[in-house]
């Protein structure tokens, strides 16, 4: 069998036996910067307008969202966030879709796609997004447009903050996606086009 | 040098609408680099590259350990670890899964591990239909082409080639706006992937203490491949795993930036196994397949094993004169530019293209760009001493190794030398004009085809050793 086969061959070529302990690997090194969360929040909304996306702070997210999608349909997420804050009972928009098939139909017919998400990564305007019951992973993806609702306070600093709050973020999903702008290509002559694949249109609120 | 290397070279190099696509595109890729690895966006880009590599040191130190451990993961996760030892193992389990759950349709993203072994060629050999999403890589594959670049597959590909390849292989209209063409890219392969019955896809990293698979991209077809099927299938190279989830910050923060200049690609995916419990999305069957198809070849010599620390962000290809000029396809493998240079060979074999690791000027350029620390000049220098000792064993280029000796000979005999000086003064041109430009005595024979790519100043009419003398 080819497993024994290569571990055999890597062993052998580095000197190894099997089992033999391993020494510790370099120290993690992960540095969170003190930023407070007003400067969290600019930096956040910063970010994602220099990507193209457009980001705003909004204390009522219902009516900004109800603007957003005025005249469009829309399909939203689980998250019971959105669901507090009145957005899945918008007119016009679909929720609470537990069937796989209608699931995707929906998304790749609808206008818009609109989720929470877990936490933003301030410092390069990113979202994080763990796959669950509540947030099914077509909704930020098939739709040509994408609404992201995030409370202020999941704003962390970056990278090395989101992985010391989950230092396995396995432990927690099936699948974990940083969405940083929308998406694009320069695959011709090195020409940005923005929607290749993903959403085009990527909002942030911050509420 | 083969000849076939040789002529590859010289059409590239023949072809001015190539040159400047090569030079626009890696000039501009160079210098977003520049830009977010600067000291003042990125102060502690030194230290990551530090750590990047000590990390990439130590797991493939205990690569063994790793794998075992990204296994054991994988498993508890219930997803499912396949170790292939080249391509045509990678094709018998995919053909037998896709015979299994009568799948036809496959949907891949971009990954150069599946280029290593022609996996669609392979796939599609076998009546599957295989489709490449990426933009570059999905005009290639219609084109029937390999990729240019590492990161940039069809850099060399103008708009006006793909409304030739899109009208003759899509049957579409003409069109030559590239929005356009990238929304007809998008129209058909957004039912492809709504399609499909298996998703395939390369891996940036492989977690082992996570049994986690990362992949990066732009367009969101990776995300789609890994999660819009049933089915997930993740090919990457044994020299992908790395200890910690923690880890993969400190790689994040270095791929994007060596790679296109963005501070984070616009998908980072952190997957790990099938959906799970009421999701309503996601795939229900995960598998990883951990590819050898030579990699174990690498890892007893601990100097040039360094090449598996690559993270294929592209960088020393940028910034290398020598891919500026030559471009991907002169290269005889799949890998070009300086990583190229030094992986294609220790894959191979020393003789199937000798020329290789001679193709670079040896300016440290790409050791100083490598996001993980690659010394990737000294390994090229240990690849020619490679070349030179077969070609020594197998008693060829004999004229070559005489004449070192004797260089050798010469500048050990101090008095043979300030001779040999003179007497190279007295028969040099004397304006001062530089030796091939001229017809002289040392312009002929083998020093002559030498010289063809190479000057030499005159000798000067006095030698150090005689000024010396006379001070």
């Amino acid at each position: 069998m080819s497993r024994d086969h290569i571990l055999h061959r890597v062993r052998t070529a580095i000197g190894r036996s099997a089992g033999q302990p391993v020494a510790d690997p370099p120290p993690v090194r992960l540095r969170i910067p003190t930023v407070d969360l007003e400067a969290r929040i600019s930096s956040m909304l910063a970010r994602v307008e220099a990507l193209a996306g457009k980001a705003c702070r909004s204390t009522d997210p219902r009516a900004f969202v109800a603007a957003a999608i005025a005249g469009k349909s829309a399909i939203a997420s689980n998250a019971p966030r959105l669901v507090e804050w009145g957005i899945t009972s918008l007119p016009g928009v679909r929720s609470g879709i537990t069937d796989r098939a209608e699931l995707r139909e929906l998304c790749a017919t609808c206008d818009i796609g609109i989720t929470s998400a877990d936490y933003a990564l301030a410092d390069t305007g990113t979202l994080v997004m763990l796959s669950s019951p509540q947030e099914a992973r077509m909704i930020s993806l098939l739709p040509p447009a994408h609404i992201a609702v995030v409370p202020r306070e999941r704003i962390l600093t970056g990278l090395d903050e989101l992985f010391t709050i989950l230092p396995d973020p396995a432990a927690q999903t099936s699948s974990m996606v940083l969405i940083t702008g929308p998406s694009r290509t320069a695959d011709i002559e090195q020409i940005l086009v923005r929607g290749v694949h993903g959403p085009g249109l990527i909002t942030v609120v911050v509420v | 040098m083969s000849a076939e290397f040789d002529l590859k070279i010289h059409n590239t190099l023949a072809d001015a609408n190539l040159q400047l696509a090569i030079y626009t595109a890696t000039g501009r890729l160079k210098e977003k680099r520049i830009e977010t690895v600067a000291d003042s966006v990125l102060p502690d880009y030194q230290d990551l590259r530090t750590q990047a590599n000590a990390i990439k040191k130590h797991a493939i130190e205990n690569l063994d350990h790793y794998l075992e451990e990204f296994e054991r993961n994988v498993e508890a996760r219930g997803g499912k670890v396949v170790y292939c030892k080249d391509g045509t193992e990678v094709s018998d389990f995919i053909l037998a899964l896709a015979k299994e759950r009568g799948a036809h349709l496959i949907v891949k993203s971009k990954s150069m591990t599946t280029e290593e072994i022609d996996l669609n060629e392979r796939l599609e050999h076998h009546g599957l239909e295989s489709v490449e999403t990426d933009l570059g890589e999905y005009i290639l594959q219609l084109a029937h082409e390999r990729p240019y670049h590492i990161v940039a597959p069809a850099l060399h590909k103008t708009r006006y080639d793909v409304a030739e390849i899109f009208t003759r292989r899509l049957n579409v209209p003409n069109e030559i706006v590239i929005e356009k063409q990238t929304a007809i890219a998008r129209g058909v392969l957004r039912e492809k992937f709504l399609a499909a019955d298996i998703g395939i896809s390369g891996a940036n990293f492989l977690v082992a203490d996570s049994g986690a698979v990362v992949i990066v991209e732009n367009e969101g077809n990776a995300r789609l491949t890994t999660s819009a099927p049933k089915i997930h299938i993740a090919i990457a190279g044994i020299e992908k795993v790395i200890p910690r989830a923690q880890d993969v910050a400190t790689f994040l923060k270095l791929l994007a930036r060596s790679a296109t200049g963005q501070a984070l690609s616009v998908y980072t995916s952190f997957l790990s196994g099938p959906r799970r419990e009421g999701e309503v999305d996601g795939p229900d069957e995960f598998y990883v397949v951990l590819l050898d198809n030579g990699r174990t070849k690498l890892l007893p010599d601990r100097s040039k094993r360094e090449s598996l620390y690559c993270i294929r962000c592209g960088a020393c290809l940028n910034t290398c004169p020598v891919y500026r000029k030559i471009g991907g396809h002169s290269f005889p493998w799949v890998y070009s530019g300086p990583i190229g240079a030094i992986i294609t060979p220790q894959f191979m074999g020393a003789g199937h293209e000798p020329g290789l690791p001679f193709a670079s000027s040896l300016c440290g350029a790409c050791g100083e760009v490598c996001p993980v620390k690659i010394d990737i000049p000294k390994i090229l220098l240990e690849l020619r001493s490679d070349v030179k000792k077969s070609e020594a064993h197998a008693k060829q280029n004999r004229l070559e190794r005489l004449a070192f000796r004797a260089f050798a000979w010469l500048m050990t005999h101090p008095r043979l030398y300030e001779m040999a000086g003179s007497m190279a003064a007295a028969i040099a041109p004397s304006d001062g004009r530089w030796i091939r430009s001229v017809p002289s005595p040392m312009n002929v024979g083998p020093l002559k085809a030498w010289l063809s790519e190479r000057d030499l100043p005159p000798p000067p009419a006095k030698s150090f050793r005689q000024m010396w003398r006379q001070r």
